[in-house]
């Protein structure tokens, strides 16, 4: 179990910037994510990470050890592939020994190894199979076991669960989530999913472009996230954007909202006075889709006709038209409308946020 | 399919089939006639009986200008360029699309792309340049100087062969590898080789058979002692003391010919095995 710190990383591939300064920070035993679209430099930072890149400026440090001229096999790191890079010449045991075999470890404490990891993954019985007589479950299991043999300071998780089919996703996410909890080493871990983001993590880095749009724990980029993007990619369904502009209301600042003939003003917290410089002027108001609910009978509501209705099972997705922008509502089934209906709707503004339209910027 | 359709197809096919085996037919009937039974019958008569005579003398006696010990010591001098040149060629060839796929270097497409014009390069252009270089290398009309011809002519295909095969292998297998602890070679021998089989029988046949019946290096680059079997044949078939014994010529064509389908006939089976196998998946 080893802290690692990234510090100001950069990374160019013949001229091309794919990581333009990084800093990262995370303590033993924390579960770390890299999460964002193809192409943000999330595998990139992996690979170096890994040693299997070097990196073109900056510091990474695992422990208390600069590692950037360390080899990856001295690195005390192990690592779960996409494609799970098992040895497919060789059967599920030599798969798991393979590294120790390298590393010269001795043949009883192979074995024992051994024995510890696969009754840890239940594999045992898959000890003599060939990685292509497994299923997909199995060689992601014989991936983990893999790393678990190296006992690591520092897992590496590239992407693990793309490859799966959607249910056994969940479970495999489980159980890594169960693993790390019994083996609390440090994790980094790969993926596009921002469920497995929000679900695995004890740290969130979102990335777009080279550069770190948000770091800190899944709550924090959840409930505030620091630009549009960050607020867009993480939540599903995603945030809201409802271009607006800021008014005077009674009692404070409020958005203006258009459905149909009907005209209203959502009113907005600023404490801290944030909007003032933005009265009379445009901007996006994010609220995300469990914000907007159906209204008790008794309760003052905004009316809005339905456009097309979306079943989940514990929820139904009410989608509408606010200043001519679809979005989307987090109704319970029972009091959810047909297309064409009036739903009665209520929101809660507490968590509203705030954009600029043309920096993407957090506002409020 | 209708059946007149079958019908006709199938046809079709058995005359194209009778026609391919047509020359094969003559020469293993005619190598077993007697000389007299050739003199009197017709070409495409069936033998009255089966004489090996002509298969024997083929082998240990007949006349290759005035050396009369048949095909056997070029037999055996391809043996000798065929086997180290078949394997050398094959291992670098290995080697070199492991690291042109596995182990990219700054300016290695550019490499590859000219070793690829060197399997369309025409043989003619090298021989002069090539029989300077052996001269410099004192490997001139010696077995050894030809199995050098033979690698180098051959490193080409083959690199293109395993290059071309090895895209197809994952690179995660080997940042895995590298993880573990194993270098360059530990991942060559223990992980890429294994998966190879396939590639490496397509590589074998196609060297065999291009370097077995090569006539232009052989008779070129070769001495006395150095002789391979094609030129061997030549030989035979163009000395011409007395009578022309057509069964010794068919049999010592025939001779010549057998090693390529041998391998044939073993590897083959290896060779489409391991194509259906679909290797690499895992």
């Amino acid at each position: 179990m080893r802290a690692l710190k990234i510090k100001n990383v950069k990374k160019s591939f013949g001229g091309v910037d794919i990581l333009k300064g990084i800093d990262i920070e995370v303590e033993p035993g924390q579960f770390l994510i890299l999460v964002g679209p193809s192409g943000c430099g999330k595998s990139t930072l992996m690979n170096l990470i890994a040693g299997l890149e070097t990196v073109t400026s900056g510091e990474i440090v695992i422990g208390d050890r600069v590692v950037n001229d360390v080899p990856p096999k001295d690195r005390d790191i192990a690592m779960v592939f996409q494609s799970y890079a098992l040895y497919p010449n060789m059967n599920v045991k030599k798969n798991i020994t393979f590294g120790m075999e390298m590393r010269n470890v001795d043949k009883d404490e192979q074995e024992k190894i051994l024995e510890r990891v696969s009754k840890m993954l239940q594999i045992e019985h898959l000890l003599d199979r060939k990685p292509s007589q497994l299923s997909g479950g199995q060689r992601q299991r014989v991936a983990m076991g893999r790393a678990l043999a190296r006992d690591p300071g520092l897992f590496l998780f590239d992407e693990p669960l793309s490859n799966l089919d959607a249910k056994l996703r969940v479970e495999m996410r489980t159980e890594i989530k169960l693993l790390h909890q019994r083996t609390k080493t440090t994790v980094v871990y790969v993926t596009h999913d921002q469920i497995e983001a929000m679900t695995l993590g004890d740290r969130i880095a979102v990335m777009k472009d080279g550069h770190i749009q948000q770091f800190g724990t899944p709550h924090e980029i959840y409930d505030n996230p620091a630009n549009m993007f960050v607020a867009g990619f993480i939540g599903s369904p995603s945030m809201n954007f409802i271009p607006t502009r800021i008014v005077a209301a009674e009692g404070g600042l409020g958005a203006e909202i258009l459905h149909g003939e009907q005209n209203w003003i959502f009113p907005l917290q600023d404490p801290q006075g944030k909007l003032q410089a933005w009265v009379g002027k445009d901007v996006i108001l994010g609220v995300r889709p469990e914000q907007f609910t159906a209204a008790e009978d008794d309760e003052p509501s905004y009316d809005c006709k339905v456009d097309i209705i979306e079943p989940t099972g514990p929820d139904t997705l009410v989608f509408v038209h606010l200043n001519g922008k679809e979005v989307v509502c987090r109704v319970h089934p029972k009091k959810a409308k047909h297309p064409g209906e009036i739903q009665r709707l209520t929101v809660d503004l507490t968590k509203a946020v705030v954009f600029d339209p043309k920096t993407e910027a957090r506002i409020l | 399919m209708a059946k007149s359709t079958r019908f006709i197809l199938y046809t079709v096919l058995l005359i194209a089939a009778l026609f391919y085996l047509l020359p094969m037919y003559v020469m293993l009937t005619t190598s077993v006639k007697t000389m007299d039974e050739i003199r009197n019958g017709s070409l495409l008569a069936f033998p009255t009986g089966i004489s090996l005579e002509a298969w024997g003398k083929a082998w240990d006696s007949a006349c290759t200008g005035i050396q009369c010990s048949g095909l056997k010591p070029f037999f055996w001098n391809s043996v000798k360029i065929v086997v180290p040149a078949v394997i050398l060629s094959t291992m670098l060839g290995a080697i070199n699309g492991y690291v042109l796929t596995k182990w990219k270097f700054k300016g290695s497409d550019i490499i590859f792309s000219m070793m690829l014009f060197g399997v369309f390069m025409p043989l003619q252009v090298v021989l002069l340049p090539m029989s300077q270089t052996l001269g410099w290398m004192g490997l001139t009309e010696s077995v050894w100087g030809l199995v050098t011809v033979h690698v180098l002519m051959g490193i080409a295909s083959t690199t293109l062969f395993f290059r071309n095969y090895y895209v197809s292998i994952p690179d995660e297998l080997v940042k895995a590898a590298t993880l573990d602890g194993a270098g360059f070679f530990r991942i060559f021998w223990r992980i890429i080789l294994p998966l190879s089989t396939p590639i490496i029988m397509v590589t074998f046949i196609w060297q065999f058979t291009n370097i077995w019946n090569d006539f232009l290096f052989g008779v070129v680059f070769s001495g006395s002692d150095s002789k391979p079997i094609t030129v061997g044949l030549n030989n035979l078939v163009n000395t011409s003391t007395g009578v022309k014994e057509y069964n010794v010529d068919m049999a010592a064509a025939i001779i010549a010919g057998l090693p390529t389908m041998f391998i044939y006939f073993v590897a083959g089976k290896y060779f489409v095995r391991g194509l259906t196998a679909g290797a690499v998946k895992g």
